[in-house]
C-alpha cells in the first residue's frame, strides 16, 4: 500500500522522524509476528499466539489510529475535541450497517430483508437511511463521508464563530453526548442500546474464521501506517507550520492575513475521516457496535491516551493508546478490583510528572543520559556536584 | 375509655370472656374473636376482607386502632402465643409489642407494653393493595370527626367515590353544624354531587354549576362520562360549559406546573454547577472531579443519618456544614498535592482531576460497596403543599428551589463583600499584581479551590434528597453542570443561575411534547447552536480576562 | 479397597491414558485420579508405558500397593530425571490447570453496572466456596477466576475471550444488561464455551452456549398483567407502560401492548413513556400519570424502568402522593437490592414480579440467606432473584458436570438437559430444552422494610418461553436443543433453522 508514495518522498518524511520510523517498523514488525505464529505455530505449540491476542493487537492498533487522529487535531491545531468518539463511533455503524446487511436471511427471523432487532420489533420495512448499505464500496465511502461531514459541518459553525477553548469542548462534549441520546433511542432505527451484533461476514468472508481476523489485523496495521504518514507529511508541510502557528497564536496568525478556520477546518475533518476508519476496522474485531462507544467518557479516555502517550508528536499518541489500553486489559483481568486506582493514578501522575507523555519521559532519561556523560567528559573531577545536581 | 366498647364488653358471653381469658390475656375485645380469626390463621384476601368490613361495622376504638395499625403494616401475630400485637422497631432493631385492646382504667388510646421481642417472633398481618384501600375507606368515616380540618376535607374527598346513604346522613348532619369554610365547600361539592348522580335533570342541572368549582379530578370523569351517556340537551350544554371552565383552569395549573417542574429542575442544575462556578468559572480549572465532590457531599449525609439514626429529622442540617467541611477539606487537599502544579495548564487540570475522580469512585466502591446507600427523607420535607385539588407542589423541590437560591446568595455575598472574595478575584485577574500586593495567592488558590468543592459537597447533600446515593451519583450530573457553566458565560455567577434556570424551564416545555428523551437532545443542540452565536455564553466576560 | 492390577492402554501421542479400567471396569473415579497422576506417568525403557503412582503423591488412594508403587517410583524417576527434566517446567504449568476446574466470573466490578453486578460476583465466589466444602466437583476444587469487563460492552467480548483461551475455563457465569450478553454470544458460540446469563430479559434469543437462568417475559411480565387484571390485583382497566428507552423494556412493551390488547384493552387505554438511562427529574412524567389515572378507571403502572432511575421515580411518586392503592407500580427490575438504597415508607404497597423473593419461606432459602450473610460479613444484606437465577445456575452446572462425568462443555451440556435442582422459593428448577428454566412466577408487594410480601403466586413453575407467543414474528419460531431439532430458532412454518452454522 505504501508503493503509492513515491520513495523518495517517503524516505524524505522518515528520514528526520526517527521515532516514526521505529514506531512503524515495530508495529509492522509486531504485526508480523503476531501473524506468522498464529497461522504457522500448531496450536498446544509454547510459540503459538491465540486468536485472542490477534484480535487484542487489531482492537490496540485502530485505537492507536484514533488517537492519531486526536493528536492531529489537539496536538497540532490546538483543538481539544472531546468528541472524537462520536466519529469513531459513526464509523463504526457504517460498517456494522454493512455487516449487518451481509448477514441477510441469515438472521434468527430469517426475514430477508430486515435485520434482527427491526424484526422483533415488527418494523414493516427498512428506513430509507439503510439504502445502500449493501454495497460494501457504498459502506466505505459512509464511513469516510457521515464522520468527515459531520466534522465539516460542526467544525464549520464552530472555527467560523471562534469558538476555542474550554468552550470547543464543551460543545464536542455535548455533541458526542447528544448522538449518544439519539442513538440509544430504539426509534432511531440502529438497534438501540444493544447496538448492531451477530456479524456474520465481511466481503464473503467468515468474521469468525482465523484468516479473516489475521487480514482485518493487517489491515488495521496497514491503515495505521498510512494514517500515521498522511498525518506526518501533512504536519511536515507548509500547512502544517500554518497549522502549528495557530495552536500557539491564534490571533496572530489571523492577523498575518490566513484564514485560520480554513486550516482548523481541514484538520478537524481530516482528523474525523481517521476516526471514522478506525471505528470501522474496529467494528469487525470487536464484534459489535453500541451507543455506549458515544460516551462522553469514552472521549475523555481517549484524550488521556494522547497525554499519556505524548501529544503533538503523533508517534506518542499512538504508543499511548497501546499502553493504556495494555494497562487496562491487564489490570480488568489480573487486579480487578485495583484497575481504577491505578489508571486514576496513571493519569495524574502523566500529568504531574510526564508533561510530555511517555515519549517525553524517553526524551528526558535520554537527554539526562546525555548531559550527564557529557558533564562526565568534560568534568571528571566536579563528579560529585553533578550527582549532587 | 370509650363508654361503647365498654357495654360492647359486658354485652359478650361469659363462656366467650372465659375463652378470650384463654387466648388473650387481657381479654377486653369489643369485635367477637371469630371475626378476627383469620388475621391469625393463613387465610384468603376476601377472609381478611371481610375483618375489614366487620371491624367497620363494629365502629369502636379498638377497631379504629387495629385498622390504622393494620395499614400501617404495625400489626403482627405474635407466633409463640398466637396472638395479635402491635409492634414498632425500636433502633436497635428489635420490636417493642403492644396489646392492641385496652384494658380497664388504662387511659384512651394508650395500649398496654408487652415486652420486646426480635423480629424472629413476629410475623406481620398480610395486607395488599385491596384491603389498604378498603381499610383506608374505612378510616375515613372515623376521619369524618377528625378535629383537624385538613384531614376532614381529606376524608370528605375520599367518600366520594362511595356514596352510600349511611355516608351522606353523616355529611348532612356534618354540613348542619361545620364551621370551618373549607370543609363546608368540600362538603357542598360531595353533596351535589349525590345531588347530580340521583337527582332529576333540573336537579342536575343545579349541582353541576356547585361541581363546576371544583378540581377534583374524580368529578371531572363523573362528568365526562354522563356527559357521553346523556341525551338531554341542556343538560349536555351545562356540562359541557363546566368541562370547558374546569379544563380552562386545569391548563393554568399544568402551565404553572410546567414553571414549577422547570424552576426545580433549574434549581438542581444550579446547585450541581454552583460549585463549579468557582473552580472551573473563577479558577479556570477544568474540574471533571466536581461530581465527586458532590457523591462525597452524599455520602456524608448518609454517614450522619447511619451515625445519629433518631436525628433524621436533623440529620440536614447537621450534614450541610460538614458536608462542606469534607468536600472542601478534600478540594484544598487535591488543590494543594496536584491542581497548584498545573496552572496555566488548563487542559492537563482535565486529565488530572479526571484521574482524581476516578480514583474517589472507586474508592468510595470499595469502602461504602457499589451498591447504593439509604439517604432517609426528613418528614419535613416528604409529600407536598397542596395548594388546590388539581395543583400541589413537592415539598423536597419547595426546598430545593429556596436552597439552591440562598447558597448562591451567600455565595454570590461572599464575593462581592468579603475580603475573601475580593482577594480570589484580583487572584483570578491578575495573579502577578495580586501577589506583589501582598496577597498570599497559593493560599487564596487552596481556599478557593476548597470553597468550590465546598459548595458542591453542599449540592450534594440537596442531590441526596432527590436521586441515588451510589459511586455513580457525581458523572450523572458532571456533563450537565458542565453544559450549565459554559452556557451561562465561564467566570460569571449570575450566567449560572440564568442559565440553569433557563434550561430547566426549557427543558420541561419541551418534555410533555416531545418526550424526555428528545427534549434533552434537543436542549444540547441548542446549546450548541447558541455557542456559535455567542461564543463565550450567555454573559460573556468582556475584556482582557476573555483571552486568559 | 484392594490392590489388585492396574491396567492402562494409552493414546501414545500424548503419553497420557486414554482408557483406564480397574478390575475388568471402567470407574469413572479412578480415571479421574489416574488423569491426576499423569505427569507422573512415561514410558519406561522397554517401550511399555507405566504408571508411577509415588507415595507422597496424591495418588496414594489409587492403592495399586506401596511396595511396588515405591519400587516403580524408584525406577522411573532415576530413568526419568535425566529425560523429562526440561519438559518438567512446561508440564507444571499444564498440572495446575489440570488441578482445579475453572469458573469464570464475568461481572462489571466498575463502571455504571457494577452497583448490580458485584454481588453476582459475590454469589458466584460464595457458592465455588461452598462447593470446594463440600469437596468440590469430580473431585477436583473449583477455581474462580474473576476479571473486570468494567460496563464496557466491547470489552465483554474481550474478556470473554480472555477468559476461554486465556484461562482456560469450564464454564463462564456473567453478563448483566442484554447488550454485554450479545456482545459476548459471538464469542463464547465460535470458541464453544459455556454461559450461565442469570438475569430476566427480553427474550427472543437461545444460543447453544448460553443459558438462560432469568426469566424469560412469560415468567414476569404476562403473569403480572394477568395479576393486574385479576380480582384479587384490583381489576386494573387502564395501563401505564414506562420503561428506559432500550431494548428489553421496547420488547417487553411490545409484547405487553400486543397481550393487552388480545385482552381486550383499548388504545386509549394505554400510554406508554420512554425516559433515557439514570433519568432523574421525573416530574412532568409522574404528573401525567396522575392525570392518566384520574380518568376514573382504575390504573395501573407497568414499569421498566432501569436499576438507577427507580430511586428518583418512586421518590417522586411517594412525595406526589401516588399511593399503590390509587396507582400500583409494578416493576420488573426493582428488587430487594435496589430498594436498600431507598426509604422504602412512601412505597409500601407498590409491586414487583420476580422468580424469587427474599421474603420467600423455605428451608433452603433460609439456609441460602445465612451462608450469603455470613460470606459477605454483613447481616443487612439482602438477597434477589438474579443472585436465585445464579444460584440454581450454578447448581445445574455442577450437577450436569457430575453427571456427565467431565467438564467438556458438549458433554455437559447434553446433561443439562431435563436437570432439576431445588430453588429457593421451595419448589424445584428444570433446565429445559430451550434453555430456559422452568420456574414460578411471584408477585410481591413492597414493606416498609425493603422487603416484599408475597401477595400471589403461580399455581406451579411456567416454562420459560425463548420466543414470545404475541409478536408476530416470533410466534412461529420456537427453540429445541435437543433432537431432532437441535436449533435455537426453528421456523414452524418455512421449517428452516436460519443462520445456525453448527
Amino acid at each position: 500500500m505504501t508503493k503509492g508514495f513515491q520513495p523518495g518522498f517517503l524516505t524524505r518524511l522518515l528520514l528526520e522522524d526517527r521515532a516514526g520510523k521505529l514506531l512503524l517498523s515495530s508495529v509492522m514488525a509486531i504485526t508480523a509476528v503476531v501473524v506468522l505464529l498464529n497461522t504457522l505455530m500448531p496450536e498446544g505449540s509454547p510459540l503459538h499466539v491465540s486468536n485472542y491476542t490477534v484480535t487484542l493487537l487489531g482492537k490496540y492498533l485502530c485505537y492507536g489510529l484514533l488517537a492519531l487522529a486526536l493528536d492531529l487535531v489537539w496536538g497540532y491545531c490546538g483543538i481539544l475535541s472531546l468528541g472524537h468518539g462520536a466519529f469513531f463511533a459513526l464509523g463504526g455503524f457504517a460498517m456494522g450497517m454493512y455487516l449487518m446487511r451481509q448477514i441477510g436471511d441469515r438472521g434468527v427471523y430469517g426475514n430477508p430483508e430486515l435485520p434482527d432487532f427491526m424484526v422483533f420489533l415488527n418494523w414493516q420495512e427498512l428506513p430509507w437511511y439503510w439504502y445502500g448499505f449493501d454495497s460494501f464500496a457504498f459502506a466505505m465511502v459512509m464511513v469516510a463521508l457521515v464522520p468527515g461531514l459531520l466534522a465539516f459541518l460542526f467544525g464549520w459553525l464552530a472555527f467560523r464563530s471562534r469558538v476555542t477553548g474550554v468552550y470547543l469542548f464543551i460543545i464536542t462534549q455535548a455533541l458526542t453526548y447528544a448522538l449518544m441520546l439519539l442513538f440509544f433511542q430504539n426509534d432511531f432505527g440502529f438497534g438501540g442500546n444493544n447496538g448492531l451484533t451477530d456479524f456474520k461476514d465481511l466481503l464473503g468472508f467468515s468474521l469468525q474464521s482465523d484468516s479473516t481476523r489475521v487480514v482485518l489485523l493487517i489491515s488495521s496495521a496497514l491503515a495505521l501506517a498510512l494514517g500515521y504518514l498522511v498525518c506526518r507529511w501533512l504536519v511536515s508541510s507548509r500547512y502544517g507550520r500554518v497549522l502549528v502557528a495557530v495552536r500557539d497564536a491564534e490571533s496572530r496568525v489571523r492577523f498575518m492575513g490566513y484564514r485560520v478556520e480554513h486550516y482548523k477546518l481541514v484538520a478537524f475533518t481530516l482528523s474525523a475521516v481517521l476516526a471514522g476508519i478506525a471505528g470501522a476496522l474496529y467494528v469487525p474485531q470487536v464484534g459489535i457496535i453500541n451507543p455506549g462507544e458515544f460516551s462522553p467518557i469514552n472521549s475523555i479516555e481517549l484524550v488521556i491516551w494522547v497525554a499519556v502517550g505524548g501529544r503533538g508528536t503523533l508517534y506518542g499518541a499512538v504508543i499511548g493508546a497501546v499502553v493504556v489500553n495494555y494497562a487496562k486489559t491487564w489490570f480488568t483481568g489480573g487486579m480487578p478490583d485495583a484497575w481504577l486506582f491505578a489508571l486514576g493514578a496513571l493519569f495524574v501522575i502523566t500529568t504531574l510528572w510526564l508533561p510530555k507523555g511517555l515519549v517525553g519521559l524517553y526524551q528526558q532519561v535520554a537527554g539526562f543520559i546525555n548531559e550527564r556523560r557529557n558533564q562526565q567528559n568534560n568534568r571528571i573531577e566536579k563528579t560529585e556536584l553533578v550527582d549532587h545536581g | 375509655m370509650n363508654q361503647n366498647v365498654r357495654q360492647a364488653l359486658h354485652g359478650l358471653s361469659a363462656s366467650f370472656l372465659l375463652f378470650l381469658l384463654l387466648v388473650l390475656s387481657r381479654p377486653v375485645l369489643a369485635v367477637s374473636s371469630e371475626d378476627l380469626k383469620p388475621l391469625l390463621t393463613k387465610s384468603s384476601w376476601a377472609q381478611l376482607e371481610r375483618v375489614v368490613t366487620s371491624l367497620t361495622e363494629e365502629g369502636s376504638e379498638s377497631s379504629q386502632q387495629i385498622l390504622e395499625h393494620w395499614l400501617n403494616g404495625k400489626l403482627f401475630i405474635e407466633k409463640k402465643q398466637k396472638r395479635l400485637v402491635f409492634a414498632e422497631k425500636t433502633p436497635d432493631k428489635q420490636y417493642r409489642i403492644f396489646d392492641p385492646f385496652f384494658a380497664e382504667g388504662e387511659s384512651k388510646g394508650e395500649p398496654l407494653e408487652l415486652g420486646t421481642v426480635k423480629k424472629r417472633a413476629l410475623k406481620k398481618v398480610r395486607i395488599n393493595n385491596q384491603l389498604r384501600s378498603a381499610i383506608k375507606t374505612a378510616l375515613a368515616s372515623w376521619d369524618l370527626k377528625a378535629s383537624d380540618p385538613e384531614t376532614r376535607i381529606s376524608a370528605i374527598y375520599a367518600s366520594l367515590k362511595t356514596l352510600d346513604s349511611k355516608t351522606l346522613s353523616t355529611l348532612r348532619n356534618m354540613r348542619a353544624s361545620e364551621e370551618d369554610q373549607a370543609v363546608i365547600n368540600a362538603l357542598d361539592i360531595a353533596l351535589a354531587l349525590d345531588l347530580f348522580q340521583q337527582g332529576s335533570i333540573s336537579e342536575q342541572i343545579e349541582a353541576v354549576e356547585v361541581l363546576t368549582g371544583s378540581d377534583n379530578p374524580f368529578i371531572r370523569s363523573v362528568l365526562a362520562n354522563t356527559l357521553a351517556g346523556t341525551e338531554n340537551p341542556a343538560l349536555a350544554q351545562t356540562i359541557t360549559t363546566a368541562l370547558a371552565e374546569i379544563d380552562q383552569r386545569q391548563q393554568y395549573y399544568t402551565v404553572a406546573e410546567n414553571v414549577f417542574f422547570g424552576l426545580s429542575l433549574g434549581s438542581v442544575l444550579l446547585l450541581s454547577s454552583i460549585g463549579l462556578a468557582i473552580t472551573f468559572g473563577v479558577m479556570g480549572v477544568i474540574n471533571m472531579a466536581h461530581g465527586e465532590m458532590m457523591m462525597l457531599g452524599a455520602y456524608t449525609t448518609f454517614v450522619i443519618q447511619s451515625v445519629f439514626p433518631e436525628l433524621i429529622d436533623q440529620s440536614l442540617f447537621i450534614a450541610i456544614p460538614l458536608a462542606f467541611l469534607v468536600a472542601g477539606a478534600a478540594g484544598v487537599l487535591i488543590e494543594r498535592l496536584v491542581i497548584r502544579h498545573l496552572y496555566g495548564r488548563p487542559l492537563e487540570t482535565l486529565l488530572a482531576t479526571f484521574g482524581i475522580s476516578l480514583i474517589l469512585q472507586q474508592a468510595v466502591r470499595t469502602i461504602f460497596s457499589p451498591l447504593n446507600q439509604e439517604v432517609a427523607t426528613p418528614a419535613w420535607m416528604s409529600g407536598s403543599w397542596v395548594i388546590n385539588e388539581a395543583l400541589s407542589l413537592t415539598w423536597n423541590r419547595l426546598y430545593t428551589v429556596g436552597f439552591s437560591l440562598l447558597v448562591f446568595m451567600v455565595l454570590l455575598f461572599v464575593m462581592r463583600y468579603t475580603r475573601f472574595g475580593l482577594n480570589i478575584r484580583a487572584v483570578t485577574q491578575n495573579r502577578a499584581m495580586a501577589s506583589s500586593m501582598g496577597i498570599p495567592t497559593g493560599r487564596v488558590d487552596a481556599l478557593t479551590f476548597g470553597l468550590g468543592s465546598g459548595i458542591a459537597g453542599v449540592a450534594g447533600v440537596a442531590l441526596s434528597q432527590l436521586t441515588n446515593v451510589g459511586p455513580n451519583l457525581g458523572q450523572n450530573y458532571i456533563i450537565d453542570s458542565f453544559m450549565v457553566v459554559v452556557f451561562g458565560g465561564v467566570g460569571n455567577l449570575w450566567g449560572t443561575l440564568v442559565a440553569a434556570m433557563g434550561l430547566g424551564v426549557v427543558n420541561k416545555f419541551l418534555e410533555p411534547w416531545a418526550g424526555a428523551v428528545v427534549a434533552k437532545i434537543l436542549v444540547l443542540v441548542f446549546i450548541i447552536l447558541f455557542i456559535q452565536k455567542r461564543p463565550r455564553g450567555l454573559f460573556a466576560l468582556k475584556g482582557r480576562a476573555v483571552e486568559g | 479397597m484392594q490392590h489388585k492390577s492396574l491396567r492402562f492402554s494409552y493414546a501414545p501421542k500424548y503419553g497420557m491414558p486414554s482408557v483406564i479400567s480397574y478390575k475388568g471396569q471402567t470407574n469413572r473415579k479412578i480415571l479421574r485420579k489416574a488423569l491426576f497422576s499423569r505427569f507422573a506417568v512415561t514410558v519406561t525403557d522397554h517401550g511399555t508405558p507405566l504408571a508411577i503412582p509415588c507415595s507422597g503423591n496424591e495418588q496414594r488412594t489409587i492403592n495399586s500397593g506401596e511396595a511396588m508403587k515405591n519400587r516403580l517410583c524408584k525406577l522411573s524417576r532415576s530413568f526419568l530425571s535425566a529425560s523429562v527434566a526440561t519438559a518438567a517446567l512446561s508440564l507444571s504449568v499444564m498440572s495446575q490447570a489440570a488441578d482445579t476446574i475453572k469458573v469464570g466470573v464475568l461481572h462489571s466490578l466498575s463502571g455504571t453496572m457494577a452497583i448490580s453486578e458485584t454481588t453476582l460476583k459475590d454469589t458466584v465466589l460464595m457458592m465455588v466456596e461452598e462447593q470446594n466444602k463440600k469437596g468440590g466437583v469430580l473431585g477436583k476444587q473449583l477455581e474462580a477466576v474473576v476479571v473486570d469487563p468494567a460496563s464496557d460492552w466491547p470489552l465483554f467480548a474481550e474478556k470473554a475471550r480472555e477468559l476461554l483461551v486465556k484461562k482456560d475455563v469450564d464454564v463462564i457465569f456473567g453478563g448483566w444488561t442484554s447488550v454485554s450478553r450479545k456482545s459476548v454470544l459471538p464469542v463464547v458460540e465460535e470458541l464453544n464455551g459455556l454461559m450461565f446469563y442469570p438475569v430476566q430479559y427480553e427474550g427472543e434469543e437461545s444460543s447453544k452456549n448460553v443459558f438462560y437462568t432469568g426469566a424469560a417475559p412469560n415468567q414476569q411480565a404476562i403473569p403480572a398483567v394477568d395479576y393486574l387484571m385479576s380480582e384479587e390485583g384490583g381489576a386494573v382497566k387502564r395501563f401505564v407502560l414506562a420503561g428506559t428507552d432500550y431494548v428489553y423494556p421496547r420488547t417487553t412493551n411490545k409484547i405487553l401492548e400486543s397481550y393487552l390488547k388480545s385482552k381486550g384493552v383499548k388504545e386509549a387505554d394505554i400510554l406508554i413513556n420512554y425516559t433515557p438511562f439514570g433519568h432523574s427529574d421525573w416530574q412532568t412524567i409522574v404528573s401525567d400519570i396522575k392525570k392518566f389515572g384520574n380518568a376514573g378507571k382504575k390504573t395501573a403502572v407497568i414499569s421498566t424502568i432501569n436499576g438507577d432511575a427507580n430511586v428518583p421515580f418512586y421518590k417522586e411518586l411517594g412525595n406526589q402522593g401516588v399511593s399503590a392503592e390509587d396507582i400500583p407500580v409494578i416493576a420488573f427490575s426493582v428488587g430487594e437490592e435496589e430498594l436498600s438504597g431507598i426509604d422504602t415508607t412512601p412505597l409500601v404497597g407498590h409491586l414487583a414480579a420476580w422468580n424469587y423473593f427474599m421474603s420467600a419461606e423455605s428451608e433452603t432459602n433460609d439456609e441460602f440467606i445465612e451462608t450469603w450473610q455470613s460470606f459477605i460479613k454483613d447481616e443487612e444484606r439482602v438477597s434477589n432473584d438474579p443472585m436465585e437465577a445464579t444460584y440454581i445456575g450454578f447448581n445445574m452446572w455442577v450437577e450436569a458436570v457430575e453427571k456427565a462425568g467431565t467438564t467438556d462443555i458438549d458433554a455437559v451440556r447434553s446433561a443439562m438437559y431435563g436437570i432439576t435442582v431445588p430453588n429457593l422459593t421451595g419448589g424445584t428448577a428444570v433446565m429445559n430444552t430451550n434453555h430456559h428454566l422452568t420456574k414460578p412466577v411471584l408477585i410481591g408487594e413492597i414493606q416498609d422494610d425493603g422487603q416484599f410480601e408475597i401477595v400471589w403466586e403461580t399455581k406451579g413453575g411456567v416454562i420459560g418461553d425463548a420466543w414470545t407467543d404475541f409478536l408476530p414474528e416470533s410466534s412461529k419460531i420456537v427453540a429445541d436443543w435437543s433432537a431432532p431439532v437441535k436449533c435455537g430458532n426453528y421456523n414452524l412454518t418455512t421449517g428452516v433453522c436460519s443462520g445456525q452454522n453448527y
